[in-house]
């Protein structure tokens, strides 16, 4: 065969694969997804990701009925074979959809066509100056009931008091599932409450695409970015973990994978976020400084200063720094890792409490943040996460959540403190998702048995739980009572049960064996009494898991009056964002501009 | 001499997880491997802050030689991985498997002799090598560390 057959010969066959592609190609997936809820005005990533290989006009893509690329009033581009998986996507960077509506977006590629729906919705105008965002990380129903009894007592079925969110007027149940699971983790579900979009497993301010970077997923706008972008608020972020754990970076940060974290500091430092306190200090240091967890040379506690944030590492310099009228930035760094809960910071003395005394309590680092921000005479938006329940949660070490649910209250009684006489801030506190944990009685010494399951009292045998009333700062003083609770995670690893609580530090329930499947820790075989419970989990799950079960929140200020009955969690964003009017609904409707996406709406029956 | 190694180690660990006494305190009542110089996780560091880890000055001046060091064999990263990590206390979760779970900041990593094999993850071990100082990224992982026990030898100690 002569080469230029062997040629034609060629490019008959790519030509017919060419042909046979377009012909079986559909789009695979269409980002932001079906049914999303996007807020006027905030921007977003538009991803076509089609099945298989197509030619640049191979495509079409139109959002109700115009052309995506005069839709949106950007060029669109064409990837022919993304990340070489034989498939071609189309993609829009940095969109904005102004005006609300019904948005029907098409994808056609030969003969198949695949359609998702966009609700655009505006905001009210601004009812409130500032919003508080608390996140108790994992809080469940239980952890609620257990920090009301230890920290209010009960007797004859009553309860002594409240906490400081039970008290709220408006009360809702949220759904935390995912795009890809019914089960979330913190990092999608805290991008549910800052962008009003669903994401999935593991990501941050992303729609999980085929993408192979981590950083090439289509982004949806953080409130942070939104606030930062079309208004001159100012933002807090805090927490106890680690300030680059998912539930801060939910706040700013844009990755496929939480666990970048020396990227998301990074990000971090790009947010311009004027308030950043908690744990997490190694991702901050060179990788040259003993202890520091990146992979490069940059120095963020310098470049932070540098820039103009004041830095704190203990308790008394956040004070201090607080207290000063001239700080209107704060760096507080407490830990190089994640902080020490409140059972063992005040009490017990264990975990890394004797390496790291200074710590401030959540509470303490929710008052320096308030002072700090109420210096923006354009308000702010402050996010609060008691991130240790979810931490004590996992490794079923109820007690230590439990104090730290009761730190959770102390904190959201600091913002109340601070809001009362005034009817400008809107209070939320709400899980990120729940833990499989309940309250089924008490474990009483004194009840007769040999073995420890016969001194859990069930119905009338439970009674009432003896822990000492407690103290100024609503924690009963000793944890190790003779009459306690029986409270049990229904999902969990291999691991003995003590039915105590774990004074000599937090509880490591499961280690790993050298087949790679979790088994119970021998450590905790000899305590007295200790019983094994045969996991009911894969032998791949390290400690218990999250459930899917609804999130309880409450609410209290000006729009809190919007969360009612059961909603999404995208919902709280567009709460959050409605009160704060970020995105008004126009009082006139001007003409579309040719070529913006208001020129789309014209051709479909939107309603605004 | 081996076999009463092990013996007097095994009994030692069971102490130690019976009555919570700190590693340094077994390791002291070890005999040292050799020539090998005996640094405990206590011993590492001079100070740990918020803004870093300062290297205690007994480790500065082991840099190259050969140390013994206990610690507990941390789940490895991935199967073909040339190291793993030690830490002062155990670690039931796999940073690499389980992106919510992170390393202390006060890890050793072991890079064993190629002929080495060791057991189970999680468990108390004696490692002998070079001590190695300095931060350095591992080129196949990425990982980064501090300090480094290179050709090393693993005693598992059960």
């Amino acid at each position: 065969m002569s080469r230029l057959a062997r040629r034609m010969g060629a490019i008959v066959v790519a030509v017919a694969a060419v042909l046979l592609a377009v012909g079986t190609s559909m789009a695979a997936a269409i980002y932001p997804i079906d049914r999303a809820r996007i807020l006027a005005g905030s921007r977003f990533d538009f991803k076509v990701e089609f099945d298989g290989l197509l030619g640049a006009d191979g495509a079409r893509v139109t959002v109700n009925g115009v052309e995506a690329a005069t839709a949106f009033g950007k060029p669109v581009r064409f990837v022919e074979n993304e990340d070489g998986s034989g498939a071609s996507s189309l993609v829009v960077n940095d969109v904005t959809i102004a005006r609300p509506g019904t948005y029907v977006v098409t994808a056609t590629a030969g003969a198949k066509t695949q359609s998702v729906t966009w609700d655009v919705y505006a905001t009210g105008p601004r009812r409130a100056k500032n919003v508080i965002l608390f996140i108790g990380d994992g809080l469940s129903g239980a952890n609620r009931t257990a920090a009301r009894i230890l920290s209010k007592g009960i007797k004859e079925g009553k309860y002594y008091g409240a906490l400081s969110f039970d008290d709220m007027p408006y009360m809702a149940l949220v759904g935390t599932s995912g795009v890809d699971s019914i089960i979330t983790d913190s990092a999608n579900s805290m991008s549910a409450y800052t962008t009003g979009h669903k994401s999935s497993v593991n990501a941050l301010g992303v729609y999980v695409s085929r993408a192979k970077d981590n950083l090439g997923h289509p982004k949806v706008e953080t409130i942070t970015e939104l606030v930062k972008r079309r208004t001159g608020m100012a933002v807090g972020i805090v927490t106890d973990a680690e300030i680059e754990d998912a539930t801060p970076a939910g706040m700013f940060a844009h990755t496929r994978r939480r666990a970048d974290k020396d990227i998301i500091v990074e990000q971090l430092f790009l947010s311009k976020a004027d308030v950043v306190m908690g744990g997490g200090s190694a991702y901050f240091l060179p990788r040259k400084t003993g202890g520091s967890k990146r992979k490069d040379d940059n120095n963020y506690v310098d470049l932070f200063q540098r820039v103009g944030y004041r830095l704190a590492t203990t308790d008394a310099q956040m004070k201090a720094a607080a207290a000063d009228p001239k700080t209107t930035q704060l760096l507080g760094l407490f830990h190089p890792d994640n902080m020490d809960g409140a059972l063992d910071r005040h009490y017990l003395k264990k975990g890394t409490v004797a390496e790291f005394p200074e710590q401030p309590d959540l509470a303490d680092m929710t008052r320096a943040a308030l002072a700090v921000l109420a210096r923006n005479p354009e308000g702010f938006v402050l996010m609060v996460e008691a991130g240790l329940i979810d931490k004590y949660n996992h490794p079923l070490d109820w007690e230590r959540s439990v104090y730290d649910t009761i730190m959770l209250a102390n904190a959201v009684q600091a913002a109340k403190d601070w809001a009362k006489g005034r009817d400008d801030t809107l209070i939320v506190v709400t899980p990120d998702h729940t833990h499989g944990v309940s309250i089924v009685g008490t474990i009483d010494d004194a009840r007769p048995g040999t073995e420890m399951r016969d001194k859990v009292g069930v119905y009338a045998e439970a009674g009432f739980p003896n822990y000492p009333p407690a103290d100024k700062e609503g924690y009963p003083p000793s944890v190790d009572v003779s009459r306690r609770l029986a409270m049990f995670y229904g999902n969990f690893p291999d691991y003995y049960e003590t039915y105590r609580p774990k004074l000599d530090g937090p509880f490591v329930p499961s280690v790993q064996n050298e087949s790679k499947q979790y088994v119970a820790s021998g450590r905790y075989k000899d305590v007295p009494g200790a019983m094994l419970r045969t996991g009911n989990l894969p032998h791949t799950a390290d400690t218990g898991t999250h459930t899917a079960d609804d999130a309880l929140l409450t609410a209290m200020g000006p729009g809190a009056e919007q969360f009612h009955g059961f909603i999404e969690n995208v919902e709280v964003f567009r709460i959050l964002v409605d009160a704060l009017g970020l995105s008004p609904a126009p009082a006139v409707t001007a003409a579309p501009a040719p070529g913006s996406a208001e020129a789309a709406r014209p051709r479909v029956a939107a309603t605004p | 001499m081996k076999a009463r190694y092990a013996t007097f180690a095994w009994r030692r660990v069971a102490l130690l997880r019976l009555a919570a006494l700190p590693i340094a305190a077994t390791l002291c009542r070890l005999a040292a491997a050799d020539d090998a110089s005996r640094l405990s996780f206590a011993e590492m560091y001079a100070a740990r802050g918020v803004l870093g880890l300062e290297l205690a000055a007994k480790a500065k001046a082991l840099a190259g030689s050969r140390v013994e060091i206990l610690g507990y064999m941390a789940p490895p990263l991935k199967p073909e991985v040339p190291f793993f990590v030690l830490t002062r206390a155990p670690v039931a979760l796999c940073p690499f498997c389980n992106s919510d779970a992170d390393w202390p900041s006060d890890i050793v990593v072991v890079y064993p002799r190629s002929s080495e094999r060791w057991t189970q993850d999680g468990l108390p071990v004696v490692v002998a090598g070079t001590l190695e100082l300095g931060s350095k990224i591992d080129p196949q992982t990425g990982f980064v560390s501090l300090v480094r026990v290179v050709g090393a030898q693993v005693r598992a100690l059960r």
